[in-house]
């Protein structure tokens, strides 16, 4: 059986910042995923805020990757995958002159880490520049540095671009089995195959201690956090021209108001711990905390702007990350307790799993052949009219409109499945389709229908999110 | 840039009858724009009886109704109709833009009707509480699914809401053999018509539940049950009064909205509370010559009275085209 270097347990952000750092290399690489596809575990959930690097323990392994991490996407990231990443800037607001001192603090720890542009503005500012928030914020820290980011086509990017330079996928591959052989070598049982490894990083998400404990290793402290998040039209697109944040509570950012890089404003995320983590339901209690939170921030918040809700949970333990070699297990790397800020942390979390793993001895030769570059996807929404005409002369299925209310073409579909969605919601994630307001009463069918032609499915066989989530039960003809 | 005396958008029923209503009137250069590959709208998916019984003294099923109306559009010389022509941008100068395969047009017309249509309200909009588990399905999208791909969506099924559809739906799927556990209005009374309760509803034995919610969605892949609660005046749960229902399927008919997106990028006044254009008139929007008719003007009970009132809005558009508008 064939001994990779490295198998990477997880396709959340972590697990594919690293295949894709790791990919540059000439090594043989593993990425198992558990569920259908990448980014359907906590990655899916985020908020896809890219932090300044505010608001992180001073002196915590979030502090410096938080920072480290916005500088890599807002620079070579986005460059070489074609992130959709955009740096709008987050204000962090403040009620009264009592939470100036908090502010400065922010500021000061912020500017440690080398977070620049930090600057507290007054209620002028606020007014000429946000003018939907609230009349009761009185100053705001600005960071001009944050930015926000499509969060699943941050992960699909990274993948795609790892699987291009040779990383193995292997999807609906939960790991069940993990043993050290004398050699040092780890076998690995996983959605019905054996691997084998010579190094094993787990970044299993909220699975994570499960992992640990196959691998004969005490379990992390990790307790799953509750975040419900609200999204509204895309109609209220520009109620903010930035991400809004209050001053942080202690266990948590706050409610805040988000701008997402596809236009519908996101409020919340409520932060509640839970004990199961498979608890992904949203509550009446959940929208009224997180109406009352937003209309704080921005009183013209309203219940009839929702269109959509889902509720997803941080993989919390403890303050901080865990990202470390474990000597009890030798070879064997957590990447652990990777909740917020970890989706900016992550490209910074993959180099220092490098480095890691190169001080136990993985050779990084560089290959000649690496690519770092990753064909931009279009999304006709996103494009103004001219582009769309050269784009519809290019391919006549750029104008056969499948989604009416997020603007999807059946060219996009099927690009998205030759990206590699295989799912309803695999293509919701990528294209937005079914993400609108009519939530796929006109498309889904459709949808369905190219599926079936892309991926010679019948129509019994297509799910929402894999196997158990079929989308019918029968078909009569 | 071409310049047409009339541009309808919806090939439904109102958007027919408003251009064969404009062509009556005179108007000789009419453009019909749809956006699926045939005219009809959503009458193709409903393919129960009960249309025609005003309009035409005859019970029809919806394609049968579409199709009278679509037979007189193709002989209609002074009507162009493009198929799969979806449109993205109406500005106030009455510029309108569509996609089709292969082309972006874009065209300037004198007048226009709006005829989008409506969708359904969702789950989401409610907002009911739970998971989000796939066989959670606006009912249009079921009727669809069941009637026009021949896919059953589920074995047992709980309908939330007792709109024409959704009633009209627990029927279809009881005669496809899937069990319809309940029908769930939070109201005293259904939404529907009284013909639909009976027949859809009594003649099937499936119940009805009146002044009752469904309180939570459970299922982590696929929905496994609904918890449903009675409700007092002020449409709070009653303490316990809950219970569940197990299912498979949950089909929503909580509502239907104008579809007036466009018109509102183009700046016409709508109604926050009906998402209707705002007009002191039938059919009017606050554009000067831009109308809008059928359902994306207010939300019918009849197809009949979409016809009846949609041949005004084509009577209007070329009385105000004979106006002399330019």
């Amino acid at each position: 059986m064939k001994v990779h270097d490295v198998a990477i347990i997880g396709a959340g952000i972590t697990g594919a910042a690293l295949a894709r750092e790791l990919s540059r290399y000439r090594l043989s690489l593993l990425l198992l995923e558990k569920e259908a596809e990448p980014a359907f575990g906590v990655s899916k959930s985020n908020s896809g805020i890219v932090h300044a690097g505010t608001q992180n323990p001073p002196g915590s392994l979030k502090a410096r990757l938080c920072a480290e991490g916005n500088r890599l996407i807002s620079g070579p990231l986005s460059e070489e995958l074609g992130l959709d990443f955009i740096r709008c800037g987050q204000l962090i607001a403040a009620f009264g002159p009592g939470d100036l001192p908090r502010l400065e603090n922010i500021k000061a720890e912020g500017e440690a880490m080398g977070v620049e542009g930090l600057e507290i503005v007054d209620r002028a500012w606020l007014d000429a520049n946000e003018p939907n928030l609230s009349r009761e914020a009185t100053a705001a820290l600005h960071c001009p540095t944050a930015g926000m980011i499509s969060p699943y086509r941050f992960v699909h990017a990274l993948v795609e671009n790892a699987v291009g330079n040779g990383v193995v996928l292997r999807e609906l591959s939960p790991v069940t089995a993990i043993s050290r052989g004398a050699d040092g070598v780890f076998s690995l049982t996983a959605g019905g195959g054996n691997y084998k490894a010579r190094s094993v990083v787990n970044a299993a998400g909220l699975y994570a201690d499960d992992i640990a404990r196959m691998a004969g290793l005490p379990p992390y402290p990790i307790r799953p956090r509750k975040g419900e998040e609200y999204l509204l039209d895309r109609k209220r697109e520009h109620i903010a021209n930035r991400i809004i944040f209050p001053l942080p509570s202690g266990k948590s950012k706050g409610i805040l108001v988000i701008k997402t890089s596809d236009g519908n404003p996101m409020i919340g995320p409520t932060a509640h711990d839970t004990a199961d983590r498979e608890d992904l339901s949203t509550t009446d209690e959940g929208l009224d905390e997180v109406l009352e939170g937003a209309r704080r921030l921005m009183p013209s918040v309203n219940k009839s702007d929702i269109i959509a809700y889902f509720a997803g949970l941080r993989p919390a333990a403890g303050d901080d990350f865990i990202v470390r070699h474990e000597e009890a297990v030798p070879g064997f790397f957590s990447a652990a307790g990777i909740q917020s800020p970890g989706l900016t942390a992550a490209p910074a979390i993959a180099l220092m799993l490098k480095g890691l793993l190169a001080e136990r001895g993985l050779r990084l030769e560089p290959k000649e052949d690496f690519r770092p570059l990753r064909e931009r996807t279009v999304h006709l929404f996103k494009v103004p009219l001219p582009r769309t005409r050269e784009l519809i002369e290019e391919d006549p299925a750029y104008g056969d409109i499948v989604c009416r209310c997020e603007l999807v073409s059946a060219r996009e579909v099927r690009d998205a499945i030759k990206r590699g969605a295989r799912t309803l919601d695999g293509i919701k994630f990528r294209t937005r389709a079914q993400a609108g307001r009519c939530h796929g009463g006109f498309c889904t069918t459709r949808l369905m229908k190219i599926m079936q032609e892309e991926l010679g499915l019948s129509a019994a066989e297509i799910t929402k999110r894999g196997p158990g989530s079929e989308i019918i039960k029968d078909e009569r003809k | 840039m071409r310049t047409r005396d009339l541009v309808v958008v919806g090939g439904g029923p109102a958007g027919m009858a408003a251009a064969l209503a404009a062509r009556d009137a005179g108007v000789r250069d009419i453009l019909l724009l749809e956006r699926d590959q045939h005219l009809g709208g959503i009458l193709n998916q409903c393919i129960h009886p009960g249309f025609g019984l005003h309009r035409f003294k005859a019970e029809l099923t919806g394609p049968e109704y579409a199709d009278r109306f679509a037979k007189m559009t193709a002989a209609a010389p002074e009507i162009e109709v493009s198929l799969r022509s979806f449109v993205v941008g109406l500005t106030p100068e009455r510029r309108v833009s569509y996609l089709k395969p292969g082309a972006l047009e874009e065209v300037r017309a004198r007048a226009v009707i709006m005829a989008t249509g409506c969708r359904e309200r969702t789950r989401e909009m409610i907002p009911i509480p739970g998971t989000r588990p796939a066989g959670v399905y606006p009912a249009g999208l079921a009727q669809k699914m069941v009637n026009m791909e021949g896919w059953i969506p589920g074995r047992e099924a709980v309908v939330i809401g007792s709109g024409d559809i959704g009633l009209i739906m627990a029927r279809r799927m009881a005669l496809e053999g899937v069990k319809v556990r309940a029908v769930i209005e939070i109201q005293d009374k259904t939404r529907g018509l009284v013909r639909n309760v009976v027949q859809c509803l009594e003649d099937f034995g499936i119940p009805l539940y009146m002044r009752h919610k469904v309180a939570a969605i459970r299922g982590r892949d696929r929905v496994e049950a609904v918890d449903v609660v009675r409700v007092d005046d002020k449409f709070a749960a009653v303490p316990g009064s809950g219970f569940t229902i197990s299912c498979d399927t949950v089909l929503v008919s909580v509502g239907l909205i104008p579809e007036n997106e466009l018109l509102e990028a183009a700046g016409a006044a709508i109604d926050p509370r009906t998402n209707g254009p705002v007009s002191a008139e039938l059919n009017g929007t606050s554009i000067p010559g831009v109308f809008a008719c059928g359902n994306s003007f207010k939300v019918y009970d009849l197809v009949d009275w979409v016809s009846r009132d949609s041949e005004l809005a084509g009577r209007a558009a070329a009385a105000y085209l004979a106006g002399g508008a330019r």
